[in-house]
């Protein structure tokens, strides 16, 4: 026992590891938040996938024979408890009991043993009579000696447990990998072009394996992963994916997710069309089919991609679909997009305190721009336009590494809710040849509301000068011009004029786009300075978004692919069974209370010497004897 | 001598039972059928069964301890007055007097945070003071909390169908909720050993964390606003919460019960309040059939839980943190049992261990959801 206390510590303490350290991520994470030495000291104890390393399942097995050893060896003497009345006891013995009591009778020998037998009855007793050569009569009891069959039930229960833990565990792939018969595929290669040492047959009896079936598609594999690396898992049947839902509540939050599969089976030649949904699994061949995720399954997607550098007015047009790669630019600025990731919903909170309620605000795509030296870089593009602080925006997010956050450009909404107000306004404000209408514009506003100052050619020419450099790279660009050609005294009022023309420039500039495309005119109010100060910040943020190219998505074709999971468990039973006996066993355990009463009745001392035992002592069992004993005191009295 | 022959025979529980327990059992089985012929087709055979064996179950239970009998019927009457002023309509919660400030699920569960509070308040005047009847109003105070809170949790309950009838569902299935569902659990099973035992001196230690659960119900509430009802995520749709959820708190609360028990324990072992508190022994016999209870209920609870990850998870053991600190947990009590019962260990050694298995529990319960990251986060701070 000293020894299985042991072994459980130390599977307690594994066990701790293994919710401490998260367990099964790629191996990259762990590198990079180990470095290369602990990594590799970690992957040697196998902290990464604690529960199935040699050592841990080791300690089980242990841990079986060890239990199996004790039940061995204890059995026998609890079933002779159970069975046993104990009727060899003597008077002596009885008397060193630490409760026993001596009880006078007065009701006639013949009387007094029919009333003590009735007693024993009532309380639930049996018994057993034994006479002695000096005309002594030993009744022996026992009550509650079932609870001798707690002990065996649980620790056979624990047996039976840990055997069908380890039937569903991947002993056999551990010894058929000790020995060379199988490897795991690290490649990430077409299922077709996995070697057959990295394939586990159908008659494999117990898996835990993963398919992703993008509707319309049907396959007969499944993957297990193991480490950093993963196994083919063939399947006795073909699974087709029909069609996969997902349903939402009135507030967004998902409410089901569901797919519609067909079994084709080529032993019997029949098929079996069936919906599975999280928490009903189908089970086929003894196989447990699981609705367990989704992804996207070949979204197909039509952009315009807007230049945000170049003073073109017109999107250019761009197809592509997840999990492709698409081509933007020429010659040696040209980049690939690998479209990653579609998003139709996306339950997001928005309120600035984050105490709002969180909402769908639609769908948004992920993917990457890899340039001819194959640095990459990831960006999500909101669809619809968010609303933040009650004014709405179309977002795109940009990050250079995965362990970034994205950083974000906010593109103000025009008054029809889209981009073209602000990507007319950029084409202006980056187009020279308007530059001297715009100048002339600022300097007649400015006369107008400053009397006095001098508009002449000077002015225009500084003007012409401010937005070029502001075309250049935003308020960023202005601010290192300023820096570099205005002594520090007067750099504040230097910007603040500058921002000052900036805004009125911008604010022709807009409408000057706006009037090129037959829209009204911006008013004049607070809603407008809004509208110019964020699309100014736009503008210049649009020059650290890593990229010339945005991604608006026009239209989709949403197709999703339904992520299964395959389970072959034939220690599930077991488990089961074990658990019913686990139960039985506790509550025999504790709440059946085993009892043993001995009374010897000596006629010639009209005398009856009561005893009372258990294995456990409590309280209950004191204020039991105590009872008894007054109940039987007046019995006889 | 035919009269002292029947002083021994016990009657069966069958033999006990006057007219008011039929009475009470049959309100109770036809208010299952009530329920089943209204609203069988929304039910599926496991909920259908959960709906008589429910019946059954507090029959059975209500006869055994009378004052639950009436708890029950009392939370069924004001559960039904609150939801019959409500007319179908989620709004009248803040406008109709009665519901606004008594019976409506939020009133009616802040009610339970005050009268817990006023019960431990008074607990430990009565105890400092030896005032029997200050005891007394300890307990009515806890009878009454209980009473509210399980208002609070059916009306919520009914609520949750007035959001939508998608969203309804059975109030144990966020961290909110199955904080109410431990301060109920705790308190009743501290007043069914108080009643068997007289102790009320305990009352105080065992509210001490109740009132913490309390505390962080308020937190929840007001700061985070946690006491909205969400609709479940399609993981939690199942049969399986209405038994593994219920079946997890009367062991956490058991476990509770224990580790305070076993704090007045230790006090009394130093002599500390000894001559306020029940003896040793008391304490000790009340620790283990705590532990007893809690630890039989912890098992069940685990093995429904793993058969309910068998069929939502995809394999009843994924050694996924929550299972891996439940088993933890089992493996800490289990030891605890061991120790005392093949070993016959006693004294302050199994009160310091049933105070750090508190510790234990409390990491396997709320500890699991805050640090570590897997398949059972369905509560998060």
């Amino acid at each position: 026992m000293r020894f299985a206390v042991s072994l459980l510590t130390v599977l307690g303490i594994a066990s701790i590891i293994g919710t401490v350290l998260k367990q099964n991520e790629p191996y990259e994470n762990y590198i990079i938040k180990f470095g290369q030495f602990w990594f590799n000291f970690f992957e040697s104890l196998g902290l990464y996938d604690v529960y199935h390393t040699g050592w841990f399942l080791s300690i089980l097995l242990f841990l079986v024979i060890s239990t199996s050893l004790c039940i061995y060896r204890n059995s026998p003497l609890m079933i002779k408890e159970w069975r046993a009345f104990k009727e060899h006891v003597t008077e002596k013995s009885l008397n060193a009991f630490s409760h026993h009591a001596t009880l006078t009778s007065n009701t006639g020998p013949d009387n007094t043993k029919q009333q003590l037998v009735n007693f024993l009855q009532a309380k639930g007793f049996k018994y057993k009579v034994r006479k002695h050569h000096d005309g002594s009569e030993l009744i022996a009891a026992k009550a509650g000696t079932h609870q001798r069959l707690g002990y065996i039930f649980t620790h056979v229960a624990m047996v039976v447990i840990l055997f069908g833990g380890l039937l569903d565990g991947n002993l056999p792939f551990k010894v058929q990998e000790m020995l060379g018969q199988k490897r795991i595929e690290t490649l990430d290669i077409p299922e077709s072009k996995v070697p057959e040492i990295s394939r586990l047959s159908t008659s494999n009896p117990s898996f835990r394996a993963n398919m992703t079936l993008p509707e319309g598609t049907s396959d007969n594999v499944a993957f297990v992963r193991v480490r950093d690396g993963y196994l083919v898992q063939e399947l006795p049947f073909r699974v087709a994916l029909k069609d996969f839902r997902i349903e939402h509540y009135a507030t967004g939050q998902p409410k089901s997710f569901e797919s519609d599969i067909v079994i084709t089976d080529p032993d019997s030649k029949t098929s079996i069309t069936k919906t599975i949904s999280v928490n009903h699994p189908l089970t086929y061949k003894g196989i447990a089919i699981y609705q367990s995720d989704f992804q996207d399954g070949g979204t197909k997607l039509n952009f315009k991609v807007w230049n945000l550098l170049s003073n073109e007015r017109q999107p250019q047009v761009l197809n592509g679909a997840i999990f492709q790669k698409g081509s933007l630019g020429n010659g040696a600025d040209a980049l690939t997009v690998e479209y990653n990731d579609f998003r139709k919903f996306n339950i997001i909170n928005l309120s600035p305190d984050g105490k709002g309620k969180p909402h769908n605000v639609g769908p948004n795509i992920t993917y990457k721009l890899r340039d001819a030296q194959g640095q990459a870089k990831e960006y999500v593009n909101y669809m619809q336009p968010l609303q933040i602080d009650g004014k709405h925006y179309f977002l795109s997010g940009m990050r250079e590494t995965v362990q970034e956050d994205f950083r974000y450009l906010r593109i103000p909404v025009d008054d029809d809710l889209t981009l073209n107000g602000f990507m007319n306004f950029r084409a202006t404000m980056l187009d020279a040849s308007k530059y001297p209408e715009l100048a002339h514009r600022l300097a007649q506003k400015m006369a107008k509301e400053n009397k006095g100052v001098a508009i002449n050619k000077q002015f225009e020419d500084s003007v012409l000068k401010l937005l070029r450099t502001f075309a250049q790279g935003g308020y960023n660009q202005l601010a290192q011009v300023i820096e570099k050609n205005v002594p520090e005294k007067e750099r504040e009022i230097a910007a603040r004029t500058y921002i000052k023309m900036i805004n009125i420039a911008a604010l022709e500039a807009y409408n000057m786009s706006l009037v090129a495309n037959k829209k009204p005119m911006l008013v004049n109010n607070a809603e407008t300075e809004t509208l110019i100060q964020d699309s100014l910040n736009a503008f210049s943020d649009m020059f650290f978004y890593g990229t010339p190219y945005f991604l608006q998505l026009e239209q989709f074709e949403h197709k999703e692919a339904s992520g299964l999971q395959l389970t072959k468990s034939p220690g599930q039973k077991w488990v089961y069974l074990g658990s019913i006996l686990l139960v039985l066993g506790i509550f025999s355990m504790m709440y059946i209370r085993e009892r043993r009463i001995w009374l010897l009745l000596n006629p010639a001392h009209n005398q009856v010497n009561f005893a009372m035992s258990s294995n456990r002592k409590n309280l209950d069992f004191e204020q039991e004897f105590n009872l008894y004993r007054e109940q039987l005191k007046s019995l006889l009295a | 001598m035919n009269t002292n022959t029947l002083d021994y025979q016990s009657k069966s529980l069958l033999q006990r039972l006057n007219w008011q327990d039929w009475l009470y059992a049959i309100i109770l089985v036809a208010g299952s059928i009530f329920a089943y012929t209204k609203y069988a087709k929304f039910m599926d055979i496991y909920e259908i069964s959960f709906l008589f064996g429910a019946a059954a179950v507090f029959s059975y239970l209500g006869w055994q301890w009378k004052s639950l009998g009436k708890l029950v019927l009392g939370v069924g009457l004001v559960s039904l007055f609150s939801i019959s002023l409500y007319h179908g309509d989620q709004a009248r919660a803040t406008q109709v007097f009665l519901l606004k400030f008594l019976i409506s699920s939020q009133s009616a569960i802040m009610w339970m945070n005050v009268l817990f509070v006023l019960a431990m308040s008074t607990y430990w005047f009565a105890m400092y003071k030896r005032s029997v009847f200050a005891g007394s109003v300890a307990t009515a105070l806890t009878w009454s909390a209980a009473l509210m809170g399980f208002v609070g949790l059916m009306v919520r309950w009914y609520e949750s169908y007035l959001i939508a009838p998608d969203v309804g569902h059975i109030p144990i299935s966020n961290l909110y909720e199955v904080f109410i569902l431990f301060c109920l659990i705790t308190a009743l099973l501290y007043l069914h050993y108080e009643q068997r035992f007289n102790t009320k001196q305990l009352g105080g230690f065992v509210l001490l964390v109740v009132n913490a659960a309390v505390g962080f119900i308020l937190w929840y509430t007001f700061d985070r606003h946690a006491n909205n009802i969400q609709p479940l995520v399609p993981a939690l749709q199942s049969y399986w919460m209405k038994i593994h959820v219920p079946a997890n708190f009367i062991g956490y609360g058991s476990f509770s019960l224990a580790a305070m028990v076993a704090s007045a324990y230790l006090l009394a072992s130093k002599n500390v309040l000894v001559s306020r508190l029940p003896s040793l022994e008391v304490l000790d016999d009340l620790m283990y059939k705590a532990i007893a209870v809690g630890f039989a209920f912890f098992t069940i609870a685990t093995i429904l839980g793993a058969m309910w990850a068998a069929e939502a998870w995809g394999g009843y053991w994924s050694w996924d943190p929550k299972e891996t600190w439940a088993l933890i947990v089992w493996l800490n009590y289990a030891a605890w049992l061991h120790l005392r019962m093949v070993k016959g260990l006693r004294g302050p050694v199994l009160a310091w261990w049933a105070l750090i298995g508190l510790i234990v529990t409390t990491f396997a319960f709320l500890g699991v959801n805050m640090f570590l990251s897997g398949l059972h986060s369905y509560g998060t701070l």
